[in-house]
């Protein structure tokens, strides 16, 4: 007998009593290895005005490109204490900022190997259901054979990939835009 | 196949017709300025999909799963015991998920600095707590009965009873967010949160039970919430 996946329901606008008593905003301590990357922007609605009540949650693997979970089989070094998950909420200006390290690359359908990228939920009021996105990093030659970003037209293919901060070495600017002009790509997943 | 950089990776399912909200659903106002215009693109499940994070047993501090009693006193209202398992949709249980639930007090106000002051805080009522599903899928926790309250989606909006529940799963794609309601509650057919799910035996689900085997006699009663996660593929390619 199969049974029906639960129905999603929004976080609504009191999600921070039981969700940020876990803000990630530190996915990997100083003993985790790999490039240190600051990532801040913005959350910002149909009418690019700031939504304050929003949550981000990244998933991502090591340096190594491997992710700390049973299923990623590959011989990859894995180091404990890095889990991989990042949680951040927005602020009144509908900012957020998150640390990390940059992931490597793991693999993809066909053995293709993806480009660097951390995986995003975007959950706040308004959402019946969360949004899922990935970001994608600048100057970064795998983003060209990444297999999930040719699903994207060319045009749209710019809001999965974070800025450099101009001048700021380790810093990324990167906005999710929920709806309108320049929305974020969305999965669906 | 077989070599350590081609992983044949087996996906989830997707959801069945109906049985999931659509993000634009003009009667929850929030949703018209914030929902995507545009399509959404098909992705098919990487390892980045089909893996996620694993809380350790150490994630939840013993008392967690207790809402009853906060700053040195005892929460207003009645208590209750909700409880149910975590499964997938083949049935499988989900062992050592985490859990996370939040909600308003028995007043229907909650402990948040953007809740209208439609009735008191309780200041032995926090209004969070957190659990792990044990071997079997099956989680607990004590709580008093969260009120109704008031919103502003439309005239004398009021939203039924619930609390929201948080889990992971094993993957990313398993992720939930959702909220549990109580039977026979009269704001239910008016709620357009719980009614943006479209298939009527869908909505249901999201309504718990009272449950005479976990109601404590001179204490609390039971209610029981299944929660039923995203299967999996029976094989790599299937869609």
């Amino acid at each position: 007998m199969r049974l029906i996946a639960t129905g999603n329901q929004t976080v609504g606008p009191y999600f921070h009593l039981g969700l940020t008593q876990m803000l990630i905003p530190t996915v990997a301590g100083p003993e985790v290895e790999g490039t240190r990357i600051t990532i801040h922007g913005r959350v910002l609605d149909a009418d690019q005005k700031p939504i304050p009540d929003a949550m981000l949650e990244t998933w991502q693997a090591n340096a190594h490109g491997k992710y700390a979970h049973p299923e990623d089989t590959q011989q990859k070094p894995l180091q404990k204490g890095f889990l991989g998950l990042g949680r951040v909420a927005t602020d009144d200006e509908g900012k957020y900022s998150l640390t990390t390290i940059k992931p490597g690359r793991v693999p993809g359908p066909g053995g293709v190997l993806q480009a660097p990228h951390l995986n995003v939920s975007v959950f706040m009021r308004g959402l019946l259901r969360h949004l899922v996105t990935r970001l994608y990093f600048p100057d970064e030659l795998s983003n060209r054979e990444d297999p999930i970003l040719k699903l994207v037209e060319p045009s749209r293919q710019a809001t999965l990939i974070a800025k450099s901060a101009p001048g700021r070495t380790g810093v990324l600017e990167w906005t999710v835009i929920t709806a309108g002009e320049n929305e974020t790509v969305f999965f669906d997943y | 196949m077989g070599s350590e950089t081609i992983q044949e990776v087996r996906g989830y399912r997707r959801p069945e017709p109906g049985t999931q909200p659509a993000y634009l659903y003009p009667p929850y106002a929030s949703t018209v300025r914030r929902a995507p215009t545009k399509p959404l693109i098909f992705m098919p499940h990487t390892l980045s999909e089909v893996t996620g994070p694993i809380f350790g047993h150490s994630s939840v501090a013993p008392g967690e799963d207790d809402l009853t009693h906060a700053n040195g006193g005892e929460a207003v209202g009645p208590r209750i015991i909700v409880s149910g398992r975590v499964l997938d949709e083949d049935g499988r249980p989900v062992p050592h998920t985490l859990v996370e639930v939040w909600q308003a007090n028995a007043g229907g106000r909650y402990r948040h600095r953007v809740d209208m002051p439609h009735s008191p805080l309780d200041p032995h009522f926090n209004g969070f707590g957190r659990v792990m599903t044990d071997a079997e899928g099956r989680y607990q926790f004590k709580t008093v009965k969260p009120g109704p309250y008031p919103w502003g989606n439309h005239p004398n909006a009021w939203r039924p009873s619930h609390i929201h529940f948080s889990l992971f799963g094993p993957a990313f794609v398993t992720r939930l967010i959702t909220q549990m309601y109580f039977a026979g509650d009269p704001l239910l057919p008016f709620d357009p949160i719980y009614n943006c799910i479209p298939d009527e035996n869908a909505r249901k689900l999201l309504i718990s039970r009272f449950d005479w085997e976990t109601t404590v006699p001179n204490h609390a009663n039971g209610y029981h919430f299944d929660i039923v996660l995203r299967g999996r593929n029976a094989t790599p390619m299937e869609k």
